[in-house]
């Protein structure tokens, strides 16, 4: 039902309304910037990153390797003890097949999804990791325990950001066995 | 209800105009691992965590939820609330008040460097409305207040310009202060005009740090440490935000919120029972007009008092003594954080060459600048 079919009081206000300045309306745009220092921990993990490595921080007390590094232990309180490299690979932890972008605005017919997953790197402790993208893969290979591998972005592109990191592939491609067992899922679902 | 809350730790990194060498998790973790080991306690056996942040001085909305790793919170009762120190410290105090909390550690820092445009960010807490759009700094809405306190009091801008020079001075002998230096008074009148009758150096200059508390009921107090500081009484108040409506000479904030603290300590003569005092001087004016709003003399006796010595480190009501804000740094919402932490070092016999003799009571008062009028009042002893 559209608005027009109720009886309404009072006098309708549209945008363009507001946009003309036939209402009185007051805005303002904050200005506002912020230089956030990245320490010790976050300062090397990110000039790391420009290298092409993923690197982490043990603590010797509850044996955790970490990623992302923090030069403090937060379940024990005590300063973390050693820097270490990890791999560039791991396994999927959790994903998710998205259609809208950052702004909520629907990705387009010809946009493929984004789809954002948390990896967990190969030598860091169970369950730690990172978050990023997945990519160059068919949505529905995509599965909890995936292994993947980073894509870098070449060495001169780099800029020591969690970007430098373009985004993650899985590590091999998907076998034959494995791409004729989706086939029959895929007419299954067309049959029914 | 327990009887009484005590203060049985206390750490800070110190105040640095910047600190690009620490995130601020690594400058908080600093503070709080030293105020854990302080009370000797581990965060796993501390019951409550309160920090007090602003999401738009962190540069994050919902900033509280990156507060538990670098306090030792992670999946304990952890919360923020968006005030002054002092205003978290009063939350944890009633916290413990209840019985339901043993302890509590309440947070507060300071990270002024990584704000790249304070003026906009502080006009941004202007009305919309009324104000905004005349565009004027913050700055001279505490010009404005200043004129009309000087005209109320007949206090000059060169006894205004003495409170520069005491706290400066005395943040020389501290070390956690940031801007100690030998100054006089003619030095403060020669600098720039910013707003009339403000000066750049009646202003205090910002600076980076983190303080952490632990506070305690009764009995874990005495079984943790021999020199508990206690907190005696607590209060807050806030006038109304309408600038056109506020009493402009008067901190009527800080008399309220002191007037509470007072009856709950049960002080009834301020001057006599307290022995020194870590109050707001956010601008020079401000810790003259502060003195007279927590009943430490009538109003227009304050430069009297501090140019009789009265307020000098070694005078009868000590006042600053840690360089207060103009000495040590304006700290935004740790500004209180830095005077507990002065009242607990005093208290204790901890201050080094800048120790008062003798001292049993302290009072801590704050505001949380401009444009608020929210101010904060809590007494300490070592009784």
């Amino acid at each position: 039902m559209k608005l027009e079919d109720y009886e309404l009081g009072g006098t309708p206000l549209r945008s363009s309304d507001i946009k003309k300045g036939n209402v009185l309306t007051t805005s303002w745009e904050p200005n506002l910037a912020y230089a956030w220092d990245d320490g010790v921990a976050i300062g090397r993990y990110l000039a790391e990153l420009k290298n092409g490595r993923i690197i982490g921080r043990t603590c010797y007390k509850c044996n955790r390797i970490m990623i992302p590094p923090r030069m403090f232990c937060e379940l024990c309180f005590r300063p973390s003890d050693e820097w270490v490299y990890c791999k560039d690979t791991g396994i999927v932890n959790t994903f998710s097949i998205c259609h809208i972008n950052w702004d909520a605005s629907r990705r387009g017919p010809n946009e493929p999804p984004l789809i954002p997953a948390v990896i967990e790197i190969d030598g860091a402790s169970k369950g730690m990791g990172i978050l990023h993208m997945l990519s160059e893969v068919d949505p529905d290979d995509i599965k909890v325990g995936l292994k993947v591998k980073a894509v870098w972005k070449n060495p001169g592109e780099r800029t020591g950001s969690i970007t430098d990191i373009l985004y993650f592939k899985p590590l091999r491609a998907p076998t034959k066995r494995a791409k004729a067992t989706k086939k029959r899922a895929k007419a299954t679902r067309k049959r029914k | 209800m327990t009887e009484r809350v005590a203060i049985v730790g206390i750490g800070t990194t110190g105040f640095r105009p910047i600190t690009p060498d620490v995130s601020y998790r690594e400058l908080i973790f600093e503070a709080a691992r030293k105020a854990y080991t302080d009370a000797g306690i581990e965060p796993s056996e501390i019951d409550g965590f309160i920090t007090a942040a602003e999401d738009f001085l962190e540069g994050y909305s919902i900033a509280d939820e990156y507060c538990p790793d670098q306090i030792g919170a992670v999946l304990k009762p952890t919360h923020t609330v968006p005030g002054d120190f002092l205003q978290a410290m009063a939350t944890g105090f009633m916290m413990v008040k209840t019985g339901a909390f043993r302890t509590v550690a309440v947070e507060a820092h300071s990270k002024a460097s990584n704000m790249k445009n304070i003026s906009e960010l502080i006009g941004f807490a202007m009305d919309p409305i009324y104000n905004r759009p005349l565009r004027e700094t913050p700055h001279a809405i505490s010009a404005l207040e200043m004129t009309r306190y000087l005209f109320e009091t007949c206090t000059t801008p060169d006894q205004c310009a003495q409170v520069v020079s005491k706290n400066m001075g005395n943040a020389m002998h501290n070390p956690y202060a940031a801007f100690g230096a030998e100054i006089e008074s003619g030095d403060v009148l020669n600098s720039e005009p910013v707003s009339l009758p403000l000066h750049r150096l009646d202003i205090a200059q910002h600076a980076d740090g983190a303080v952490v508390v632990v506070l305690a009921d009764e009995a874990t107090a005495r079984a943790l440490t021999d020199v508990p500081i206690w907190v005696e009484g607590i209060g807050w108040c806030t006038d109304t935000p309408t600038l056109e409506m506020r009493d402009w000479g008067e901190a009527a904030y800080a008399r309220l919120a002191a007037d509470m603290a007072y009856r709950m300590a049960g002080i009834t003569n301020p001057v006599a029972e307290i022995d020194f005092a870590e109050i707001c001087d956010e601008y020079s004016y401000k810790e003259l007009q502060h003195m007279e709003a927590l009943r430490f003399c009538m109003p227009g006796e304050a430069a009297h008092l501090l140019e009789t010595g009265v307020t000098a480190i070694d005078g009868e009501l000590p006042i600053n003594v840690s360089g207060g804000a103009l000495g040590v740094g304006h700290l935004f919402e740790a500004s209180g954080a830095h005077k507990i932490l002065e009242l607990v070092e005093q208290l204790r016999g901890e201050a080094g060459t800048r120790q008062i003799p003798d001292v049993a009571v302290g009072l801590a008062q704050t505001w949380r600048g401009v444009p608020t009028a929210t101010g904060a009042v809590a007494i300490l002893s070592n009784l």
